[in-house]
């Protein structure tokens, strides 16, 4: 295929599993649907393994950092990734009202 | 034509009930716990009554209230086999059970929703289910919001809409295999009585359909950004230890979440806008989250491998 910004071809590799294309001229990557996904996945699998969470106590809220990235649809809105839980504690109550109804 | 004052009728039949199951009642708690136009609920003491919806159907609302007698460890058991008629409207009694904590996220009950929605699942289908409800309430979300006009915020929602295989839009059959689903849920539909944990609430969409639907809405919120990663995997891992079937055979459990959390994100953006509009008011930060995720649904073909129905 043909790289949509630069239209240099695109050459595809194989990464744990998972085919990317890059463009072999401006090194740009292309992802299938779904792809993301299981990049996303590697990259939970890896740091569970490089550094495995504390047990965290029943009921307890769970300390955002050591969380790993949970997989999510590709029109998933950004959830904050390595810098923590600061976007929820933005959101959190107003959007946990809306929990509560059927709207 | 006589309009009739339902409340107040309402919360007569309530205190009726409440002091035949208790005739020494204090009649010192009660009020209206929702007025909308589809379900009206009143307590009184710890008795609870609920009109239904008007267009509510006598057979379906009786076989529904059966299912949830019949499973008392996952639905809270109404009080009588059958809903009695006030002016037209049916009107159901059910024993009162605290709700969620709306001022405390942290003692959301993840683990409850996930474990009841699996007990749920796995219930043996009875000939007489009903069909569950949930893409009908999706298809009339997005047809009240053709009412709403001009507004920026209709196109996104719309076009997210366009996404969804017809199955979601109620235009065909729910793929199987099929499942008892509550076909509502949220987490207003959670209670707690005396002597017992949580319960569901909720009869008026229960029925056999995609249990996937049932996880679309903590799926959509999380999807939107508004629930936090490590709550829903609290949610998920429930469902998943207590044997919930609907993502039992899948790896990747998107495959299968992916088109009900995007019904489900257009479903409550649908209705957000349109009342945001009939309020008078400008979107908040709630809105835009589900309204940006309308736009990046939208952008992203739903994948049509699961779930399409020739």
């Amino acid at each position: 295929m043909q790289c949509p910004k630069c239209r240099a071809p695109m050459h595809t590799y194989n990464r744990n599993g998972v085919q990317i294309e890059q463009c072999s001229g401006c090194r740009g990557i292309f992802l299938d649907y779904g792809e993301l996904e299981s990049l996303t996945r590697l990259e939970a699998q890896w740091s569970q393994q490089a550094a495995p969470p504390p047990p965290a106590a029943p009921h307890a809220p769970a300390a955002p950092q050591a969380y790993p990235a949970a997989p999510q649809p590709a029109w998933g809105a950004p959830h904050g990734g390595h810098h923590g839980g600061h976007h929820y504690g933005h959101h959190r109550n107003k959007g946990f009202g809306r929990m509560l109804f059927s709207s | 034509m006589t309009v009739i004052a339902l409340l107040p009728e309402l919360a007569a039949r309530a205190e009726g009930v409440a002091h035949t199951r208790v005739p020494t009642c204090s009649c010192e708690v009660g009020g209206t716990l929702a007025d909308r136009p589809d379900g009206t609920v009143v307590r009184h003491a710890d008795t609870v009554a609920k009109a239904h919806a008007p267009d509510a159907d006598t057979g379906e609302l009786v076989r529904r209230l059966s299912l949830a007698a019949g499973l008392p460890e996952v639905f809270l058991p109404p009080l009588g086999p059958a809903p009695v008629d006030l002016h037209g409207r049916l009107v159901t009694f059910w024993p009162y059970g605290s709700p969620v904590d709306p001022d405390d996220p942290d003692a959301a009950p993840w683990e409850a929703v996930g474990t009841l929605l699996a007990l749920l699942h796995r219930t043996p289908v009875p000939e007489s289910a009903p069909v569950m409800r949930g893409p009908l309430k999706a298809a009339r979300a997005v047809a009240g919001l053709h009412a709403v006009g001009d507004h920026p915020a209709v196109a996104p929602v719309l076009d997210a809409w366009a996404t969804l295989p017809a199955w979601a839009r109620a235009e065909a059959p729910m793929p199987r295999p099929a499942a008892l689903c509550h076909g509502d849920l949220h987490l207003g539909q959670l209670v707690r009585v005396p002597g017992a944990s949580w319960r569901l609430i909720d009869v008026d969409d229960l029925g056999v359909g995609t249990p996937a639907w049932d996880l679309g809405r903590p799926a959509a919120w999380f999807a939107c950004g508004l629930l936090a990663p490590w709550e829903w995997g609290r949610f998920l891992d429930a469902y998943r230890a207590a044997g919930g079937p609907a993502l039992d055979a899948a790896e990747d459990a998107w495959a299968v979440l992916d088109v009900p959390a995007r019904a489900l994100t257009v479903q409550t953006a649908a209705r957000t806008v349109t009342k945001a509009v009939a309020d008078g008011r400008p979107l908040d930060e709630v809105d835009h989250a589900l309204v940006d995720a309308c736009r990046r649904i939208a952008a992203f073909p739903a994948d049509l491998a699961y779930g399409s129905t020739k």
